[in-house]
């Protein structure tokens, strides 16, 4: 069992997902970072959709009812164990009445916490992942607060030994600017020319408003190219008539302000959609901080596959490694 | 419906995106609802979701097990196919959905917001009459209650369906939404933006025209009326929803249906085809609501 102290900013329990239920509206949530959050499960030896400690900003303070397996990996959310510093991306050893605690956030935004066995929280539509907005899945459908107990789940598979260590060169590289790949489309060609320049070509400040649903951004100002607008799309010329939203799309209400949509998304509306971001990136999405700046770089689809194609060796170098 | 013209786009590497139309209109979404039962029939490895939507569909995939390529093919191929097949029957469900018009908590909400709004002076249902040319709200609410809508989205968040009125193009009421969305809309309410109404799942901000409150939820996540045994919502793409205007005596009894359990959804099964509905919109209308009443 895990006892929470103190809750931090936003502490959920996330799983890879609830996949496969966008049609009613239902956004797949899941961990933000699924980088992080696997190579997490990897360190200690958990089924790889086991569910972990989502993290965000601020860390929570946690004490361990037994003795344990527990891994942290993700942004630099430098971790204690009873007042001592501990690495990350390492299989560590808690025992019973050890205190987790975090120093403040350096770089990155989020930090993944697997345990023995992943935590246990009842199956809300084949997830254990928290869905805030209408408070299903996770721990009574919430991020954490003071006095929860966590109990735990039994999806060990291997030994992974304490103090093992992924190699270094396969930690990511956090920092505070941030070039993020996307492909053009869906319907960009509502943009005029020289916008969808000026979407490439701006530093883009990411504003306050930036979570789990997604991220807005602030900079220049965007034009759609003028039309009638056709029946049923609204009255804006950024409306559109009422579509889907993939996650990672980007969508710029009046032109202001574009959003990137992540995993708790609202999966459609009247907003056109003028690129998505590349599923490798929306792991380092995940790590980005409000006032960080983001520039949003346009590659092919077969890039796309390519970048995801690496992401997965990687993964799987980590695995093997373990 | 060969007259359309359809955009195919990736979204990232996990989606396809296909607009089948920019505007609205029934066509296209009987289209796009044959198209995806189609592909929902195929059952390919490596789909993850298939989103009909209004005047579009969307589809994620794997692409580690589906190849973005081939699955582009399979969806122009299953355009093709549908183009060939105008008789294409759709089975779906025709649903009484009871709406209490004027309520005292969206009249609260919507008074809450009206520097919010085009109209400050009058009601969302006064203006909204107003400019579709009703000569007063009775005549709207009768406008709206007296043909169907068909579901023809699901989304935004769990379980809220846009829905399309079935009838000609010149009789379907088109509002703006609010010049700035309200921070709060209750449950249930039941609204109207561009050519859509919708009814809101859950609490939460909105930008739809406020006309009043069903009172039968459409989503439930506890599960524990009969109608959402299978699912925590409760529209399907395709339903065919007709609003019937209730008084306050009617919405506190469904009410304490719904609290104590046991209430259900008049609702009845139907076939049809997108042509019989395009050829004429109202025969059908008074053919579905005879169904849905007196069978």
């Amino acid at each position: 069992m895990i006892s929470v102290i103190k809750p931090g900013l936003q502490t959920t329990v996330q799983d890879k997902g609830r996949i496969g239920f966008y049609e009613i509206g239902m956004p797949p949530s899941g961990a933000m970072d699924k980088y992080a959050f696997t190579v997490a499960n990897l360190l200690v030896g958990n089924h790889p959709n086991a569910a972990v400690l989502e993290i965000t900003y601020l860390g929570p303070v946690l004490q361990f009812g037994k003795r344990m397996r527990i891994s942290l990996a993700g942004g630099q959310i430098p971790p204690r164990i009873n007042g001592q510093p501990v690495p990350m991306w390492t299989t560590l050893e808690v025992r019973e009445g050890d205190e987790l605690s975090f120093d403040f956030v350096q770089l990155g935004a989020r930090v993944y916490l697997a345990v023995e066995g992943g935590i246990d929280v009842p199956l809300v539509m084949n997830s254990r992942s928290t869905y805030t907005l209408i408070g299903i899945g996770g721990y009574e459908g919430r991020a954490l607060a003071a006095g929860d107990r966590l109990q735990l789940a039994d999806m060990h598979e291997k030994e992974v030994a304490v103090g093992t260590q992924i190699d270094p060169r396969l930690i990511p590289a956090y920092s505070r600017s941030h070039e993020i790949r996307v492909v053009m489309g869906l319907c960009s060609y509502r943009l005029t020319d020289e916008s969808k320049q000026t979407f490439l070509n701006t530093e883009w400040t990411v504003t306050p408003e930036a979570n789990r649903t997604g991220y807005r951004h602030r900079g220049e100002r965007l034009q759609f190219v003028e039309r009638e607008q056709p029946f049923g799309a609204g009255s804006n010329p950024s409306n559109v008539t009422d579509l889907g939203y993939p996650i990672g799309s980007i969508q710029v209400p009046d032109g202001v302000e574009p959003i990137v949509l992540l995993h708790d998304a609202v999966t459609g509306g009247g907003y056109a959609t003028i690129a998505t971001v590349i599923s490798a990136d929306l792991d380092r999405m995940a790590q980005i901080k409000t006032n960080e700046k983001v520039r949003f770089v346009p590659v092919t689809l077969a890039d796309a596959l390519e970048a995801r194609r690496e992401v997965q060796a990687r993964l799987s170098q980590v695995a093997s490694a373990i | 419906m060969g007259h359309l013209e359809t955009r195919y786009e990736y979204g990232g590497d996990e989606f396809i995106f296909v607009q089948l139309s920019e505007a609205m209109s029934l066509e296209a979404n009987f289209k796009g609802m044959a198209i995806t039962r189609q592909l929902k029939g195929r059952e390919l490895e490596g789909i993850l979701d298939i989103c009909p939507s209004n005047a579009s569909y969307m589809v994620r995939f794997d692409p580690d097990v589906l190849s973005p390529d081939l699955l582009m093919k399979e969806l122009q191929q299953i355009e093709h196919a549908v183009e060939e097949l105008d008789d294409i029957v759709i089975t779906s469900r025709l649903v009484d959905v009871p709406v209490y018009f004027e309520d005292p908590w969206t009249h609260e909400a919507l008074m809450r917001f009206r520097d919010r709004h085009q109209a400050p002076d009058s009601t969302d249902l006064e203006y909204s009459a107003k400019i579709n040319g009703y000569s007063s709200k009775e005549a709207f609410i009768e406008a709206m209650t007296s043909a169907p809508f068909l579901v023809s989205m699901i989304g935004f968040v769990p379980g809220l369906p846009w829905c399309f009125q079935m009838v000609r193009r010149e009789k379907q009421i088109e509002v703006p939404k609010y010049v700035r969305p309200r921070t709060y809309t209750p449950e249930r309410a039941f609204g109207f933006g561009g050519a859509f109404s919708v009814i809101y799942p859950v609490q939460g901000a909105g930008g739809y025209q406020l006309f009043g409150i069903a009172p039968a939820p459409i989503y439930q996540k506890e599960q524990t009326l009969a109608d959402f045994q299978d699912s925590i919502v409760f529209p399907k793409q395709g339903d065919i929803f007709r609003y019937r205007s209730i008084t306050r005596d009617e919405y506190d009894q469904v009410r304490a249906q719904v609290e104590d359990g046991s209430f259900v959804y008049h609702k009845k099964e139907i076939s049809f085809t997108p042509s019989e509905v395009l050829a004429d919109p109202e025969a059908f209308a008074e053919m579905a609501l005879g169904r849905l009443y007196h069978d």
